[in-house]
């Protein structure tokens, strides 16, 4: 009777990441749907208010200019996405995010002292590839120096090496409010529209550094998704199960490191995007596997990136700071279903 | 064959577990038992390469822990800790499905399916198969959790408290699929246990720790005695034969006499009977 049951049940028995054909359905949908949203966006934004003709000689022409901000947008979302959900993974915690290590506060302190100490100037002293990849290497330094210090010695504890980070955080932020006090009112706003995550901020001459820097690290990450599944079980579990964690939690956060300075680096600080993105996909996946998860959290990342530009720049006629959409509509979004489903 | 010797983990310059030189024979159930803060999931997580040793050597199979792969290692030894980190988007047949981890690196062949629907039977995990973590009580994810361990398939099994969070009817199950696994499954199964009646009853061979160190190590029968109990405790305890296990009674306190200060079940001054030196006598007072 027992191995009837047994024998009736087998073909439907399996393990995989989404178990039943109605996860499965409702996945591709949802996938299909951003995909069409990310297309509709990416292409509103290239045509809307476009004055020449589709397809037209003009209307390239146009549409190219257009293009370096799509780009950025596509840059961000991918190191935003895979480096928040990979972070909350091996952090085993679904509410920070990796700015927390404070590349972000490292972004604007670097860029406030090129103020105070150069005038406007130095702005624009650092603009430039070199400048830019000496930027990212000093932002994954500073990260690395700082897991590769506390999570190497006797007592080495995440929650330490977390809390160090927000204290050098919250430290270069202050220095950062300091200088800015003493700047002129014509430096200071130069810098504020600095120091706003922006997508015009980005400088279409970084890409043929940042692309294939992001590309890389996204991918390796990619490649380690069975392993991220085992690492978000914790770190006895994954021990057990044959992982060296230490080793794995190092090489995810390195990985983590250069996609967030990348990002940062390109167009200044989105502290509320990742974790927004992160939060929604966790919601619309609903899955563990990291191999379903990356791709839709890229893809809700463009979307709501694209989507807020495209509502600001079209329907608003505000140009800039787009980030103040993205958290007012991004939280309120949030909110509702956080309290709707209750499940981080 | 497990084998620890020398083993030292230090805290502080005055807590310290160890040094232990202990064997733990292969098959059966071995149980471990001690007072809070005797050292004895300590000393089950170094066995399990959880927490890493100041000192000594540990070979599980005659592979030296320190030096063998954590791969390898995942092959011949899994640990279960009392509290589990979990993830709220898991089913309970994907985290059972974890277990082949080791075998499969997360691409699960029918091989591994049929070894993840064994482990999630064995626990009778069947009908909650589909269910998510957080739709659990804290007693079916120890089981589930357990069925996880099942699932890896190693000789050896090492198991924190599985018996925390359940009550007497899943304890009993627990044990009773431990007891399979060792008999049937011919594992070696080492677990951290609170009741000595547990470990007394269902156990081959039990360790008795305190203050960091082995005491005794012995089968059941040898370990559970009142001088031995009294001393790794330090409470004195009845200790009385019920169907060829020796059952500590500990819900009581042992009558002790104002006068000459010895425990009225040995026979005091006052009662009239001379004090009885040795042997103590096992039958329950009625």
């Amino acid at each position: 009777m027992a191995e009837a049951m047994v024998d009736l049940s087998a073909p439907r028995r399996h393990s995989g990441p989404l178990c039943t054909p109605r996860a499965r359905r409702r996945y591709w949908l949802i996938l299909t749907l951003l995909i069409v949203l990310a297309a509709v966006f990416g292409f509103g934004l290239l045509a809307w208010n476009n004055p020449m003709p589709v397809g037209s000689d003009g209307f390239w022409r146009i549409a190219e200019r257009r293009m370096n901000a799509l780009i950025a947008m596509a840059i961000v979302a991918w190191c935003q996405g895979i480096a928040t959900v990979s972070f909350q993974t091996v952090v085993n915690n679904r509410i920070i995010t990796p700015s927390i290590m404070g590349f972000e506060s490292l972004y604007r302190a670097v860029q406030t002292s090129a103020v105070y100490f150069l005038g406007v100037a130095g702005l624009v002293s650092l603009r430039g590839v070199t400048q830019f990849s000496i930027q990212v290497v000093i932002m994954v330094l500073l990260a690395l120096g700082l897991y590769g210090w506390l999570l190497s010695g006797r007592y080495a504890n995440l929650q330490v090496m977390l809390l160090v980070g927000i204290v050098i955080g919250g430290g270069l932020g202050s220095v950062s409010t300091f200088m800015q006090r003493l700047l002129t009112p014509s430096e200071f706003d130069v810098l504020s529209a600095r120091l706003f995550g922006n997508v015009s901020n980005a400088d279409a001459s970084y890409y043929p550094v940042a692309i294939p820097l992001c590309v890389v690290a996204g991918i390796l990450l990619w490649l380690k998704s069975t392993r991220l599944n085992v690492l978000a079980l914790g770190k006895e579990t994954a021990t057990n199960l044959g992982l060296n964690h230490r080793r794995e939690l190092m090489q995810v956060l390195f990985l983590v490191s250069i996609l967030m300075a990348v990002s940062t680096a390109l167009v200044g600080p989105m502290t509320f995007l990742g974790f927004l993105v992160a939060t929604l996909t966790y919601q619309l996946a609903d899955t563990y596997d990291h191999r379903r998860i990356f791709p839709m959290v890229i893809l809700v990342a463009f979307v709501v990136l694209s989507g807020a530009y495209f509502v600001m720049r079209n329907i608003f006629s505000a140009q800039g700071v787009v980030s103040i959409i993205i958290e007012l509509v991004g939280g309120t979004l949030f909110l509702i279903v956080i309290l709707r489903k209750g499940r981080l | 064959m497990i084998t620890l010797r020398n083993v030292l983990k230090n805290y502080s310059s005055e807590v310290a577990i160890g040094p232990v030189d202990l064997n733990i024979i292969e098959g059966g159930i071995t149980a471990l038992v001690g007072p809070n803060g005797a050292g004895k999931s300590t000393l089950l997580t170094m066995i399990g390469r959880l927490l890493g040793m100041d000192d000594g050597v540990i070979e599980i199979a005659g592979y030296d822990i320190a030096k063998t792969k954590s791969k390898d290692l995942a092959k011949i030894v899994s640990i279960l800790r009392q509290e589990n980190h979990f993830i709220t988007r898991l089913t309970v047949r994907q985290l059972v499905g974890f277990g082949r981890f080791p075998h499969s690196n997360g691409r699960l062949t029918v091989v591994d399916e049929e070894a993840i629907s064994q482990a999630v039977d064995f626990m009778h995990l069947g009908d909650l198969e589909g269910r998510y973590l957080d739709e659990l009580s804290g007693g079916q994810r120890q089981r589930a959790y357990v069925a996880m361990v099942l699932a890896q398939d190693t000789e050896y099994v090492l198991l924190d408290e599985p018996l925390n969070n359940l009550d007497v009817a899943h304890s009993h199950a627990m044990l009773q699929t431990l007891r399979r696994a060792a008999d049937e499954l011919g594992k070696t199964v080492v677990i951290v246990v609170h009741d000595i009646n547990y470990a007394s009853c269902w156990a081959d061979q039990i360790v008795a720790m305190k203050d960091g160190g082995v005491r005794a190590i012995g089968t059941p029968s040898e370990i559970v005695q009142r001088d031995l109990l009294r001393e790794i405790f330090e409470l004195d305890i009845e200790v009385a034969e019920f169907r060829g296990h020796r059952i500590a009674h500990f819900y009581l306190p042992v009558p002790m006499c104002g006068n000459c200060h010895r425990s009225k079940v040995d026979g005091c001054c006052l009662d009239g009977s001379p004090h009885v030196a040795a042997p103590l006598p096992l039958g329950m007072p009625a």
